[in-house]
């Protein structure tokens, strides 16, 4: 096992210097100069200009930045933000929480309604429940992040007044935030309401974000139910006089729950990438905000170092799906 | 009045090319403590027609019959909550292949303490002692640490043995082997089938055991009922079968045993047991059939007396009028 864990980690270090050059060079390809932005209107003249590029290295031929740039970050130095001047590491980790809240949400909420739904239909396969569910989850795969989100708006905050538009609680609330989780600290205050308030914030970015993933584990969860269910454990299960829904939730589903679960591990890459436009819809202060808005501002140190570390917890996050198998199916823990 | 009683049970399947007839007006009756064989060769129903008994068929199958009844119950008109309550625990059934009949993904012990707690309520402790004990009574050595292992973790001899323990968990009246030992080799099935019969011996239970071996019946079995393409075509005691078959398919399948083969090859039957499109007119067996006739390939014979094993045959054999060639 620990063998495993060491060689899949030694297969990680390509995929992240290869991470490490496309973010260097894709905020590179985009136009703008990020001494420009950072002058803003005023404009500046040419000899600070001459010397803010020196600083900032970049009047370095560009492989020379990319190599500083590499030794920087094998000794854990991401850099510092060209706006806050704080380093990008403790940006991060400071918004982090925030997009893992809502993440997590997101996932709990894809599996709530995905897991059941695709069980049910695929036991009754063909009727029009079946039909209906299977209808409605490649609509809801193929519909655009935004234009859902707008349309949510429109009715739960808009007409109906239930939800609010933006942010993570109500201004009035202060408390402070030890674990970054919202739920976890307004509960931890004590002040009334304010348990509620961040669930009120969460209810529709969780919708909009969970989408997405909902529709795929529905999908998967289906298809992986109907082959299980023709098989001969099912039949013995049957035999021994269970009930439907024994058979079904239990015998059928946790050998079903395999496919699931890669699906889940291959959606965390959708679902980041989902959080920052769902995030920047409902200014949700977290790491998709964050880095969109930091390539507004040609925030170079930031794009890069936030694309790498969300490449790492991607690449970690298929790392612990692996070995979710083998607790799942001890069958799988012995090749 | 016997503990399984089926008459003229038929089941129909729905096929993507029309309706399959895999079984043809049956009748079937097993005593308490009776061993009875279901032979035949590969598609001629023995699964289908216990399977419709059991109430384990997909849906595409249509079950029609006179008469079902187990233990006093009535199969047919019963609901599916109420049958769950006997499956399992009166009426028992193990597969032919114990590898994928078991949950890969639980231990076996799990599995089999799930049907105690199910049927018969008993608590933590006494399930794992019940299980233990259900270990020991099949043979499977050093039962404790067994109970923990997974499917894959033992050879197939074992995981029948599991299958086994877990079929007789609630002391079934009457137990349906389907194939036990065909998915074994040739030492593990012997012992397979001499748990079996011990097993009867000791809890006095009905054991129904489907098989396409002859010589199994002849070691195991005491009663044989002899199927072919869905139908039942002869039935006897395992003695006077072997002596006087009167069906010429019995005939030819006793001829095809090792130990009364004559020449050094063995003798097959030819042809195959007819399937969805090529089922023949008359008597089902007619096409592979040595004495057949006009009139065998024109109508469908009716069962004979009790006298002559019910044999579906106009012209049976090892009669005062003809004897086996
Ligand atoms: N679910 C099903 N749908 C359609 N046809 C089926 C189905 N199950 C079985 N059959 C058909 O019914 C016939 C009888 O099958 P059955 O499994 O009872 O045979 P068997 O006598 O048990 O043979 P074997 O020795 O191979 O187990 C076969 O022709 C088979 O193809
Ligand atoms: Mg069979």
């Amino acid at each position: 096992m620990l063998n495993y864990i060491l060689s899949r980690i030694l297969t990680f270090i390509p995929t992240f210097v290869g991470v490490t050059l496309i973010s260097f060079g894709f905020i590179r390809v985009l136009p703008g100069d990020p001494i420009i932005v950072m002058a803003g209107e005023r404009g500046m003249s040419d000899a600070r200009y001459a010397e803010l590029s020196a600083q900032y290295g970049f009047d370095q031929p560009l492989y020379k930045q990319f190599w500083d740039y590499l030794t920087g970050v094998v000794q854990g130095d991401l850099g510092n933000s060209f706006v806050t001047k704080r380093p990008v590491w403790d940006e991060f980790f400071a918004l982090f929480p925030a997009t893992l809240e809502l993440s997590i949400c997101a996932m709990l909420f894809a599996l709530a309604l995905g897991l059941p739904a695709g069980v049910i239909a695929a036991v009754n396969r063909g009727k029009f429940f079946d039909r209906a569910l299977m209808s409605t989850a490649l609509i809801g795969y193929s519909m655009p992040i935004f234009w859902w989100a707008l349309l949510l708006i429109i009715v739960f905050s808009g007409n109906l007044q239930w939800t609010p538009v933006s942010g993570r609680i109500d201004l009035l609330y202060y408390f402070p935030d030890p674990t970054g989780f919202m739920l976890i600290d307004s509960l931890a205050s004590g002040q009334s309401g304010a348990f509620k308030s961040a669930v009120r914030h969460l209810i529709l970015p969780t919708i909009v974000l969970g989408t997405i993933p909902l529709a795929v584990i529905a999908r998967q969860t289906r298809s992986a139910m109907l082959e299980v269910l023709g098989e001969d454990y099912i039949r013995t299960a049957r035999a021994k006089g269970l009930s439907t829904g024994r058979i079904n939730g239990i015998h059928a589903l946790r050998n079903a729950l395999i496919p699931v679960i890669t699906v889940i591990g291959l959606s965390v890459g959708t679902l980041l990438a989902g959080a920052i436009l769902t995030e920047t819809i409902f200014s949700w202060p977290g790491i998709g905000k964050w880095m969109v808005d930091s390539i507004f501002r040609r925030d170079y140190p930031v794009v890069q170092g936030g694309l790498l570390l969300i490449a790492v917890m991607v690449m970690v996050v298929n790392l612990t799906v692996d070995m979710l198998y083998g607790v799942i199916n001890p069958k799988i823990r012995k090749r | 009045m016997s503990l399984l009683r089926i008459r003229n049970l038929s089941v129909d399947f729905a096929t993507a090319s029309g309706k399959f007839r895999a079984v043809d007006q049956v009748d079937q009756d097993v005593d308490t403590g009776e061993i009875l064989a279901i032979v035949g060769e590969s598609g001629s129903g023995k699964s289908v027609s216990m399977l419709a008994m059991m109430g384990l068929l997909p849906w595409t199958a249509t079950v029609t019959a006179d008469e079902m009844t187990f233990d006093g119950h009535n199969l047919l008109t019963m609901n599916t909550k109420a049958r769950r309550k006997i499956v399992g625990n009166d009426l028992a059934m193990i597969f032919q292949e114990p590898m994928s009949s078991l949950n890969p993904c639980f231990p076996v012990g799990w599995q089999i303490k799930e049907s105690l707690r199910v049927h018969l309520g008993l608590n933590r402790k006494q399930r794992h002692a019940r299980a233990i004990e259900l270990f020991e009574q099949v043979g499977i050595p050093d039962p404790e640490r067994r109970l923990s292992a997974f499917p894959h973790q033992m050879s197939g001899g074992m995981n029948q043995r599991v299958m086994i323990a877990m079929a007789i968990a609630c002391k079934p009246k009457l137990l349906i082997a389907d194939e036990p030992t065909t998915a074994l080799d040739v030492t593990i099935q012997a012992q397979i089938l001499d748990l079996l019969a011990s097993l009867r011996d000791e809890t006095g239970m009905g054991l129904v055991l489907i098989t396409h071996d002859m010589g199994v019946v002849a070691e195991t079995a005491e009663r044989v009922s002899v199927q072919y393409a869905g139908q039942k075509i002869e039935e006897q005691r395992v003695v006077p079968l072997f002596d006087e078959p009167h069906h010429p398919y019995t005939n030819a399948l006793l001829d095809a045993l090792p130990e009364r083969a004559t020449e050094k090859r063995l003798p097959t039957i030819p042809g195959v047991v007819p399937g969805q499109f090529d089922r023949p007119a008359g008597c089902l067996f007619s096409p592979r059939c040595k004495f057949a006739d006009a009139k065998c390939k024109a109508e469908s014979p009716a069962p004979q007396s009790d006298a002559l094993g019910r044999a579906r045959c106009f012209y049976p054999l090892n009669t005062d009028q003809r004897q086996a060639s």
